[in-house]
């Protein structure tokens, strides 16, 4: 058992990592890495409701579409769990934590339409993870994300006083960046057998 | 409208992938050859026109504080039936995408055609934006399939074009050559059009960002630098 959450976890942050291997989630990751404070926020945001969205999705798929026979409604299921899921966190946080509501609060609404999401959860059905290592998968991909995202608003931090290539500047230079930091992510492969 | 500029608006004006940078997982992800390009872009194609036209047709009649949940279904149901069609009639293709296809749903380009076109426009002129857009993004990401194909293992279209002696460059079809190979020709086009993708992701000028009715990403991290 430990060793099985070890290894969901060595896989989902480093060796299959959400950002920079899978190409999940690329829009919060170029959009919300300018600096690395909001990077922070945007990650833990990330790994609340992918936790949470993979527990859900995964009650609902072997509760509600497999018994049923309905699982060619898999998609359309799963993206509306989820949008119906974030808009209920958001307000439940600012009903009872009004801290964590201001915290978190901005990154909810984009989460909706964050593939990472919506991907762990399909991801998490077609593995036939059982339901502690789904939700662990969830949270240990988000983390992934997280590592990925804050680690890349470290490099735009610096990259805003390089000089650039007019024609590379803005989107172009920072694909580029993102880039090498794939470059490094790839060393985990083969990591695990 | 002139249902022409509609169409080449899509495909060069306001191209998703080169002009919007819209879409970018698919867009990362699939284009470890020409092939998956294509699939990926007439799988998207379809689903776009079809959204396009179902959401003008009852643009008159979907509230608008619901109407991000009723898109979002309308995009899932066209994505779901693309999903089946390709698993009966192309499983090596359906094999190739995998994820990528349930992902659709989440592609920022259906959306934003949604919200900023098809929700304010005729069928007609809808269905001719989806289809200009589709093959925009189609032609993009089959270029950029192409490229990465050619460079990272030496073929096009799966026919090898150098012979045994040469290797190819592996790193180019791996996760860290879609990122260099994408931001190169993002590039490239913006040195040969002199014009330049100033914003990204979903804060794009193509009134992706009005459109998508969330919080700038791009506003969000200006207001926290301060």
């Amino acid at each position: 058992m430990l060793q099985s959450i070890l290894i969901t976890f060595i896989s989902a942050v480093f060796i299959d990592n959400f950002v920079v291997v899978k190409f999940l989630g690329i829009c919060p990751f170029l959009g919300v890495s300018k600096r690395v404070k909001t990077a922070v926020g945007m990650g833990v945001a990330v790994i609340f409701v992918m936790g949470l969205a993979s527990a859900v999705t995964w009650a609902v798929q072997s509760l509600v579409l497999d018994r049923l026979g309905l699982e060619y409604l898999q998609t359309l299921t799963f993206i509306l769990v989820i949008a119906a899921l974030v808009q209920l966190v958001e307000m439940v946080l600012q009903k009872t934590s009004q801290a964590l509501y201001k915290a978190l609060g901005i990154y909810l609404p984009l989460i909706t339409t964050n593939c990472a999401v919506l991907g762990v959860c399909i991801l998490n059905i077609e593995a036939n993870h059982n339901f502690l290592i789904s939700v662990l998968n969830g949270i240990f991909s988000g983390v992934g994300f997280t590592l990925a995202i804050v680690l890349f608003a470290g490099i735009r931090e610096r990259l805003e006083t390089a000089e650039v290539p007019k024609c590379l500047e803005g989107f172009p230079i920072s694909l580029i960046s993102a880039s090498l930091v794939s470059l490094a992510f790839l060393g985990f492969q083969g990591l695990l057998k | 409208m002139n249902l022409f500029k509609v169409f080449k608006n899509g495909i060069i004006d306001e191209n998703p992938t080169f002009r919007l940078v819209l879409g970018t997982c698919p867009t990362l992800a699939i284009t470890t050859s020409a092939i998956n390009g294509i699939g990926m872009g007439l799988s998207t194609t379809a689903v776009l026109i079809g959204s396009n036209i179902v959401i003008s047709l009852l643009r008159k009649f979907i509230p608008a504080k619901v109407r991000m949940p009723a898109f979002v279904t309308i995009i899932a149901g066209f994505v779901t039936i693309v999903q089946l069609l390709l698993k009966a009639y192309v499983p090596a293709l359906d094999k190739a995408l995998g994820i990528y296809i349930p992902l659709i749903v989440v592609n920022c380009i259906i959306m934003a055609r949604a919200e900023s076109f098809a929700s304010k426009n005729p069928v007609l002129d809808s269905a001719v934006d989806g289809l200009g857009m589709g093959i925009g993004f189609t032609i993009a990401i089959t270029l950029i399939g192409s490229i990465r194909e050619i460079l990272g293992s030496g073929s096009i279209f799966g026919t090898q074009l150098f012979g045994e002696a040469a290797s190819p460059a592996l790193a180019i079809i791996l996760p860290p050559g879609g990122f260099l190979i994408f931001g190169l020709s993002i590039g490239l086009v913006n040195l040969i059009t002199k014009r330049q993708v100033l914003k990204t992701g979903c804060s794009t000028n193509g009134g992706a960002c009005e459109g998508c009715g969330m919080p700038c990403p791009m506003e969000i991290s200006e207001k926290e630098g301060e």
